[in-house]
């Protein structure tokens, strides 16, 4: 499992960076989404791998730790995965007014060989 | 409630009032914007207010010998579990200076600005929450929810306006600013996943535990914190998005987002002196010689690039990286050990400084109104307009006439330029002298060795802290010859409303020069006590269990969770 994980977050990662240095704003966005989804994966990580482990105890208190997830990173993930979505989609529009101002989807706003 | 020396529930204060004023403004219809101004300059004055009261407070525990440091625990949950808003020297002052850049950036807005878009004035609050939580908060992570809050607003506010210029440019800022969240965040939980958890205080201590193994984990949260903050930071070479940005905002939002470049300083400063400080052990000065050489070489970019920048907005944005560069590699050389005197040098310095180049964005854009090479893009040509309007961008209504029809002469415009650019350049009497004087004196009191030796690095620094000051003195009387004296054009119309926010900030500048010995004081003071991270560790984490100290096994069962919140 560890394996498997470590190549998925390597891999979103990996394209995620390589599309964000493309010149395409539409490649760009894919990027810092696939850049988001490593990075929360990777958070996740980052409290231990449980398998088939709650993050809630129970109520009356601590029977055994070790049989539960930790519920911290769980909680982060799901406050960058809320705050990513909404900067995404914030940076869509600017996107897409870009596309229309400047009639070409260049990062920069003009292609390369124009002056 | 426990007998605190501090007033508690005052420290959420500077978040909730802007939070707060920018939410009931959105019941008003956006067209009511001299109300929304007044509601807006309210919650400024209010939080001025509070600030004022905080920096009281924060002094007289110092001078009681008391605790220096404020602590406000959200929900009252127990330290290391729950978020805490924590308030000390710097960020009481922090606080302040943004409600005192706040006001001259509102009133400014009211010239007409804040009638070229939707919801300004709602935006410009909740940037100012944002930004007074990330001074405040002694979370990580609520320090990421801050941040973002400030990063979400302030892609609004630089938008404002609209047009290519500024879209084009708002494509880059925002997408910069994205993967620097997203490095932010890789750093927070490599954090959490080694020392196990994201308070401030709490990580400096647990950091004295770790093993060989997680150490070098732990530098690589250090460095992707780090990368994410100097980014915002501006420092060379991840600078080179604040120049057009800067230039491209509008002169109001250019003038508060000068504050958001000392977030990222503050948080710099911040958590390398807490956590990676002189007591820090193994780990002690990572990432100093960085900070050092990164700071010098900043200062030295942005020397070059306010020579070479033709438009007056571009050279505002390199006297901000130069700004940065400046109190970054001072944070490195305390870090390093060069003394507290240097430190409370660089504090007085940003102070000034970033006062000054709110005001220099400010009087950026009437001084240069009118001149050829200005790309000020009030209005856009024509063509564009056709090319634009089916995306919905050209129904920004602009029906708000001026709070205030009065003009001011062009002879007033002269010096308030010349006061500001002599301000930036560092000359004597203002407060950028007086800072680089004080970080002079302190790096040579500090770090001269017995014989008369000294560092290079630091040579190299106090070089530097002269010739940005040069270069920037140079390239604004260059600008300043050839606008106000051959210039034989007719002078533009300048209203008074953009004038009077530029004298309030000179008058700011002013009375930090008059009172120089009192700020630098308190800025010594700031200094020492951030060079003794013990006292605020100590402050946070006084009422904490320390939850990692205990085997796992040995855990005393807890009580259930509504026994736990009646227990205090």
């Amino acid at each position: 499992m560890e394996v498997i994980l470590a190549l998925a977050i390597g891999v979103l990662v990996g394209s995620g960076v390589w599309l964000m240095l493309r010149p395409r704003s539409y490649q760009v966005i894919v990027g810092l989404c696939l850049l988001a989804y490593g990075v929360n994966l990777f958070i996740f990580a980052m409290g231990r791998l449980y398998i088939g482990a709650a993050p809630i105890m129970p109520k009356g208190g601590f029977i055994d730790p070790a049989a539960y997830a930790d519920p911290l990173p769980q909680s982060l993930v799901l406050t960058a995965i809320v705050i990513s979505f909404a900067t995404t989609a914030l940076f869509l529009v600017v996107m897409i007014a870009a596309r229309g101002v400047t009639g070409t989807d260049h990062v920069d706003g003009k292609e390369r060989n124009q002056s | 409630m426990n007998g605190a020396p501090l007033p508690d529930h005052m420290i959420i204060a500077p978040i909730l009032v802007p939070l707060v004023a920018g939410a009931i403004m959105l019941f008003y219809n956006d067209s009511n914007r001299q109300t929304k101004m007044l509601i807006g300059l309210a919650a400024v004055g209010l939080t001025f207010l509070v600030s004022v009261e905080l920096l009281a407070d924060v002094k007289s525990a110092t001078e009681r010998g008391g605790t220096v440091v404020g602590l406000y625990r959200l929900g009252d949950w127990p330290v290391p579990v729950g978020i805490v808003l924590v308030l000390d020297r710097l960020s009481a002052m922090m606080v302040m200076l943004t409600a005192l850049l706040a006001a001259p950036s509102l009133i400014y807005a009211a010239a007409g600005w804040h009638g070229k878009g939707q919801h300004y004035h709602s935006m410009f609050q909740f940037l100012l929450a944002g930004v007074n939580g990330a001074f405040l908060t002694g979370d990580l992570f609520n320090l990421f929810v801050f941040f973002e809050v400030m990063l979400a607003a302030s892609y609004g506010v630089m938008l404002h306006g609209s047009g290519p210029e500024r879209i084009k440019t708002g494509l880059h800022y925002i997408a910069i600013n994205l993967a620097a969240s997203l490095l932010f965040l890789i750093g927070v939980a490599l954090v959490y996943g080694t020392t196990g958890t994201l308070n401030m205080a709490d990580i400096a201590r647990a950091l004295s535990r770790l093993d060989g193994a997680d150490r070098p984990l732990f530098h690589a949260a250090a460095s992707f914190l780090g990368l994410a903050f100097l980014i915002k930071a501006a420092i060379w070479p991840v600078c080179f998005w604040l120049p057009p940005t800067y230039a491209a905002a509008s002169p109001p939002a250019a003038a508060i987002m000068a504050i958001m470049t000392k977030v990222g300083v503050y948080v710099i400063l911040r958590l390398s002196l807490l956590v990676l400080g002189p007591d820090a052990g193994v780990s002690a000065g990572f990432g100093a010689p960085a900070l050092m050489i990164g700071g010098i070489v900043t200062m030295g970019f942005g020397m070059i690039g306010i020579l070479g920048a033709p438009e007056l907005g571009r050279k505002g944005g390199y006297l901000a990286i130069i700004s940065s560069g400046t109190v970054l590699a001072a944070v490195g050389f305390a870090q390093a050990g060069g003394g507290a005197l240097m430190l409370g040098g660089a504090l007085y310095y940003l102070v000034g400084s970033t006062a000054a180049i709110s005001a220099f964005f400010l009087i950026a854009e009437p001084v240069s109104r009118g001149d050829g090479g200005d790309d000020a893009p009030q209005e856009p040509p024509d063509p564009l307009r056709e090319r634009w309007a089916p995306m919905g961008l050209d129904t920004v209504e602009d029906t708000s006439a001026p709070a205030s029809e009065r003009t001011v002469s062009w002879l007033t415009m002269a010096i308030c330029f010349a006061l500001v650019a002599s301000m930036l350049a560092g000359l004597p009497p203002l407060p950028g002298f007086i800072g680089k004087l004080a970080i002079l004196r302190g790096a040579m009191q500090d770090n001269l060795g017995p014989a008369g030796e000294f560092p290079a690095i630091l040579w190299a620094y106090l070089a530097m802290l002269i010739l940005s000051g040069l270069g920037a003195l140079i390239a604004l009387m260059r600008f300043g010859i050839r606008r106000f004296w051959a210039n034989e054009a007719p002078a533009p119309r300048i209203l008074a409303l953009e004038v009077v926010p530029v004298v309030l900030l000179l008058a700011m500048i002013a009375l930090q020069t008059l009172r120089a010995e009192a700020l630098l004081n308190y800025t010594h003071a700031t200094a020492i006590a951030l060079l003794e991270p013990g006292t605020y560790r100590d402050a946070v984490l006084a009422q904490a269990q320390d939850v990692r100290a205990a085997p796992t096994q040995n855990i005393v069962p807890d009580l259930p969770r509504d026994g736990q919140e009646a227990a205090p």
